[in-house]
């Protein structure tokens, strides 16, 4: 992009510029989620989020089935995942994501690699499809003998209603293996966040407790909201067993049924990606009795606070001692690293427009290298993402969101096992271990800097003209667009091919990526010496 | 092993497909949409199935994808989606200017019975759609056929909706050249333009999605068909389909609707495929073929018969679409290889006809389905190997797990760039097809050969 790049612009003024586009009625709308941080931080300053999109404003968002068979349950690999629907869903949904899982061995189940679906063709949809759905399960069984088969529901689906839920409960009956629905319609919810939502409950009444055993070792956590994008949860997972920290289960990186089965067990709950999952965190409390802390493992400070509050929570001076030395040891390189890179990248500036967490997260490693975030939002967040858990109380249920299940959690009556007393809690949170806490994105937005939800191809259109950031990060539907305006593009959903970026080592490949991404040469070349200077003042050689 | 669960021994499955080898309606109608110059493409549905098509093809691409959707929640599933498309008209034209919207059906949609055409009415009586822009639309309901459907119906629409006859030719030939990429409709329109022949291209993906770093993003790029030239489609001198799923419908309409007369043809892909097309245009135009495209034929010829040594008996499995497979398939059996599975995810009974006839000399022993899937691909190809797979990007899993030499065509290509800007139609596009076996046949030679049989010159 050609032009001085700055970001002394007054965010006030670009969404009067955006609002005048629109129609008056959508202006209206957008207005409630295009939020001008003109103080010195965007504490306590509203958002509005979870809201319909506008038809026709061309928006980031997928539907309710990408979010329940894309997001949360595509990382399981032992589970077959049978779309139920006409070919599309299950064909756009195969592989594109990039978690990665790792078996033992050939022995062990991995299904990521199939696609499954029922195909359904117009007989179905006149006709019912659960007689088709049915055979399917049975024809699924018959060639692969899995522990479980579960079935997600598109848009038709509902429509003409088919009850998966019965057929689910016939043929586990009749197979005697786990069977499960998802009533997941792309129509449901306004955004992925509901197929989070509907997959996760799901998970938690059919799988969760289904396993009592215990790991034999002393600290153990279950990491919630951690996709294993690029292989983070794996070396997430690596500095973990590092410091001496086990973790039972992901949700749902790398993960597979029996790790949900019992990952009741685990002593202590670390949420990654509030939206995605903090209701599971919220429920496995209220039912088993664990706390749980809201972590970030992306960024190198952000990691190692992380690691400090598990290690104070588990109140262990050889674990504290031991996470203390990791931490050093971890450091030092990514220090060094951070430092060369720096000088490349002061100055810069970045925008983030993604997910329901990493708008936020990945904020930490653009400052680690020296940069500024000028604008940030969520694709699919809610309130409290932007504005902290304080405000879940004021948030209104509106019909898009009453349609989601809430489930009625009681405590287990024979599992119910408080990991802490209420005085060690109250303890730890004084000396600075909040419980079921998070403050969102707005705290660390600074003056003249935007805040946009659910950002339209218009609205980036205006923001990169404007602005004129130095790198723009969001997903693969807009990757080439900002690019063609001569802007490096990072997605931080798929990484692009990149990754890990998780933790100190994840670190110091996102330094490097984004060293390469903003340096690299190929951003001096965009117009030809004819271009450049179009006039004919030379004399011709051969004249 | 990554396809750990394929077992050889194959059953018969009636209700559950597997790795498909297809896609849905809407996608295909999205891709040709994007062939029109100043074309916004619309998916009347909820969002994730325009986010989905956007994704593919911007994976397949490496270009902005943009389309707008209808962003159904549950009460316009329940109360129909008018009001949603006639906001998302009205919408579109204020905030992305576009020269006409072309909107596609999803199965959501069409399950509850959304009339688009009287939705479309609306938009016009309530002055949504601005003077000198216009909505064309297609049914594109996604449990029928499969993206190269789709497709077909998006480029029926965009004929019979703008044509118009005024009685005076144009002096041009309609070619419709089909679910091809963007730098397979370049050399077709090249083929066209030497023979002497003026074309009116429709959809024309070029420009559009290959399109070039400058510094500067233009939501409509240069490139595509012009409402003008669509409109003139009813005055040309005739039309040319390429490919009978993705094609005869719209050509085989302005016949029906404007007398334009019609043939239909295969795609040109291969040596006897682009022989009929140049010796159709030939005769329909009333042209002599020029030198440079015969000198072109000699070319191909040349490379197959100096290579005939590599390619001779080597036994081939193909996954993809019907109206690429039936050339390709005659190309592999002309160059002297010998195609043994073929399948495609598309429905049709025609295909495997034409497939049979094609690999007649072989006898019975061909394994070919359509609609089959992948799984059944790497079944065939566990009990009869071969020593080569030619597929889109997801055959590389059967590739790795069974060790087999593979190129990659078709759709979506998501793991390598090339296919957007070298074509595979055509003589030269026989030659890129040619010089791709070749590659992965030879270095899978190399790689196997004995230090002592390791040969400098091949």
């Amino acid at each position: 992009m050609t032009g001085k790049r700055t970001h002394t612009v007054n965010p006030e003024n670009i969404k009067k510029e955006i609002l005048a586009k629109y129609p008056a009625k959508v202006a209206r709308k957008r207005a409630k989620q295009i939020t001008p941080v003109t103080e010195d931080s965007g504490d306590g300053l509203q958002v509005g989020a979870n809201v319909r999109t506008v038809p026709g404003i061309i928006t980031q968002r997928g539907c309710c089935y990408a979010g329940c068979k894309g997001v949360i349950l595509g990382p399981t690999r032992d589970i077959v995942n049978l779309t139920h629907g006409p070919i599309g869903c299950g064909f756009y949904s195969w592989l594109t994501r990039r978690n990665q899982t790792r078996t033992a061995s050939d022995q062990e189940d991995n299904f990521m690699t199939y696609c499954f679906s029922t195909d359904m063709q117009d007989e179905d949809i006149v006709f019912g499809g659960e007689k088709k759905l049915k055979a399917a399960i049975q024809e699924a069984y018959d060639l692969f003998k899995p522990k479980a088969i579960s079935i997600f529901s598109t848009c038709p689906v509902g429509l003409i209603g088919d009850d998966v839920h019965a057929v689910a409960r016939e043929m586990q009956e009749k197979l005697g293996i786990s069977i499960f629905g998802f009533s997941c319609e792309g129509y449901r919810g306004v955004s992925q966040s509901a197929g989070h939502h509907i997959a996760n409950n799901q998970i938690f009444k059919h799988v969760v407790g289904l396993d009592d055993s215990v790991m034999d070792a002393k600290f153990k956590i279950n990491l919630l909201g951690e996709y294993n994008i690029g292989g983070d949860g794996f070396i997430i997972e690596e500095l973990l067993n590092k410091c001496g920290i086990d973790v039972v289960s992901t949700f749902s990186g790398n993960s597979t049924f029996d790790q949900f089965a019992n990952c009741h067990t685990a002593d202590l709950n670390t949420v990654m990606c509030h939206r995605s999952i903090n209701y599971v965190a919220d429920m496995l409390e209220e039912k088993y009795g664990i706390p749980w802390i809201k972590i970030n493992f992306i960024g190198a400070k952000a990691t190692a606070k992380s690691l400090r509050k598990i290690a104070a929570y588990f109140e262990d001076q050889a674990l504290i001692d031991r996470v203390e030395a990791v931490i050093a040891e971890e450091m030092a390189p990514v220090e060094a690293r951070r430092e060369e890179i720096k000088k490349r990248c002061q100055g810069k500036t970045a925008m983030l427009f993604v997910g329901g967490s990493r708008a936020h997260h990945y904020q930490e490693l653009f400052r680690e290298i020296g940069m500024t975030v000028i604008s940030a939002g969520y694709e699919f967040a809610h309130r409290d993402d932007y504005e902290g858990r304080h405000v879940i109380p004021d948030i209104k249920v509106d019909a898009d969101s009453r349609n989601i299940e809430e489930l009625e959690i009681q405590k287990d009556e024979k599992r119910y096992a408080p990991r802490k007393t209420p005085e060690q809690l109250k303890a730890l949170e004084e000396s600075g271990v909040p419980f079921k806490a998070y403050d969102g994105m707005m705290p660390e937005m600074t003056k003249g800097s935007l805040v946009v939800d659910d950002i339209s191809q218009f609205e980036s259109q205006t923001l990169i003209q404007m602005y004129k950031p130095d790198i723009f990060c969001a997903g693969i539907k807009e990757k080439y667009a900002v690019q063609k305006h001569g802007i490096p593009m990072k997605q931080l959903h798929s990484y692009d091919v990149g990754g890990p970026y998780a933790v100190f080592t994840g670190a110091i490949n996102f330094y490097e990526e984004i060293d390469r991404m903003l340096n690299a040469n190929i951003w001096q070349y965009l117009e030809a010496p004819w271009q450049a200077a179009p006039e004919l003042s030379a004399t011709y050689a051969w004249e | 092993m990554l396809l750990r669960h394929t077992p050889k021994e194959i059953t018969e499955r009636k209700s559950l497909t597997i790795n498909p080898v297809k896609t849905c309606q809407p996608i295909g109608a999205m891709y040709a949409a994007l062939g029109i110059h100043g074309c916004m493409p619309h998916s009347h549905g909820s969002q994730g199935c325009c986010a989905y098509h956007r994704s593919t093809l911007t994976r397949h691409y490496r270009e902005p994808i943009m389309a707008a959707t209808s962003s159904f929640t549950e009460g316009a599933s329940v109360f129909g989606g008018q009001a949603n498309l006639v906001q998302a008209i009205d919408n579109i034209f204020t905030t992305y200017d576009p020269d006409l919207i072309a909107v596609h059906t999803t199965c959501l949609s069409e399950t509850i019975g959304d009339d688009v055409n009287q939705i479309v009415d609306k938009a016009h009586k309530d002055g949504k759609v601005p003077a000198g822009k216009y909505v064309i639309h297609c049914s594109t309901p996604s449990y029928v056929g499969s993206h190269v459907t789709g497709f077909s119906n998006m480029v029926k629409a965009m004929a019979v909706q703008f044509a118009q006859k005024t009685g005076k030719t144009n002096g041009k030939f309609n070619i419709v050249p089909g679910y091809v990429e963007p730098s397979d409709m370049t050399e077709i329109k090249d083929m066209v333009k030497t023979l002497g022949i003026d074309p009116i291209l429709f959809p024309d993906t070029s420009g559009i999605l290959n399109g070039p770093l400058t510094g500067k993003y233009a939501m409509y790029p240069k490139g595509g068909v012009s409402v003008k030239e669509l409109k003139s489609t009813g005055d040309s001198l005739g039309s040319i389909g390429l490919g009978t799923l993705a094609s005869a419908d719209a050509v085989r309409a302005l016949d029906t609707q404007f007398k334009v007369p019609c043939q239909v043809l295969d795609l040109p892909i291969g040596l006897l495929a682009t022989d009929r097309f140049i010796n159709t245009l030939r005769t329909a135009a009333g042209v002599c073929v020029p030198d440079a495209i015969t000198q072109d034929r000699g070319r191909l010829l040349d490379v197959i018969s100096d290579m005939q040594s590599y390619l001779y008996g080597k036994k081939v499995a193909l996954a993809g679409d019907p109206d690429q497979l039936i050339p390709l398939t005659e190309f592999l059996v002309t160059i002297g290889m010998k195609p043994v599975h073929i399948v495609t995810g598309t429905p049709g009974k025609a295909f495997t006809a034409r497939i049979k006839e094609i690999t007649a000399r072989f006898g019975d022993d061909i394994n070919v389905k359509g609609p089959g899937d992948m799984f059944t691909l790497h079944q065939w190809i566990k009990n009869e190997p071969v020593d080569l797979l030619i597929a889109n990007t997801y055959g590389k899993y059967i590739a790795r797990d069974e060790d087999i030499p593979y190129v990659r065509f078709g759709f979506p290509i998501l793991d390598r760039v090339g296919h957007a800007y070298f074509p595979t139609v055509g003589y030269r596009g026989g030659i890129r097809l040619l010089e791709k076996i070749l590659g992965v046949l030879m270095d899978r030679q190399d790689r196997d050969a004995l230090e002592e049989s390791f040969e400098l010159v091949m």
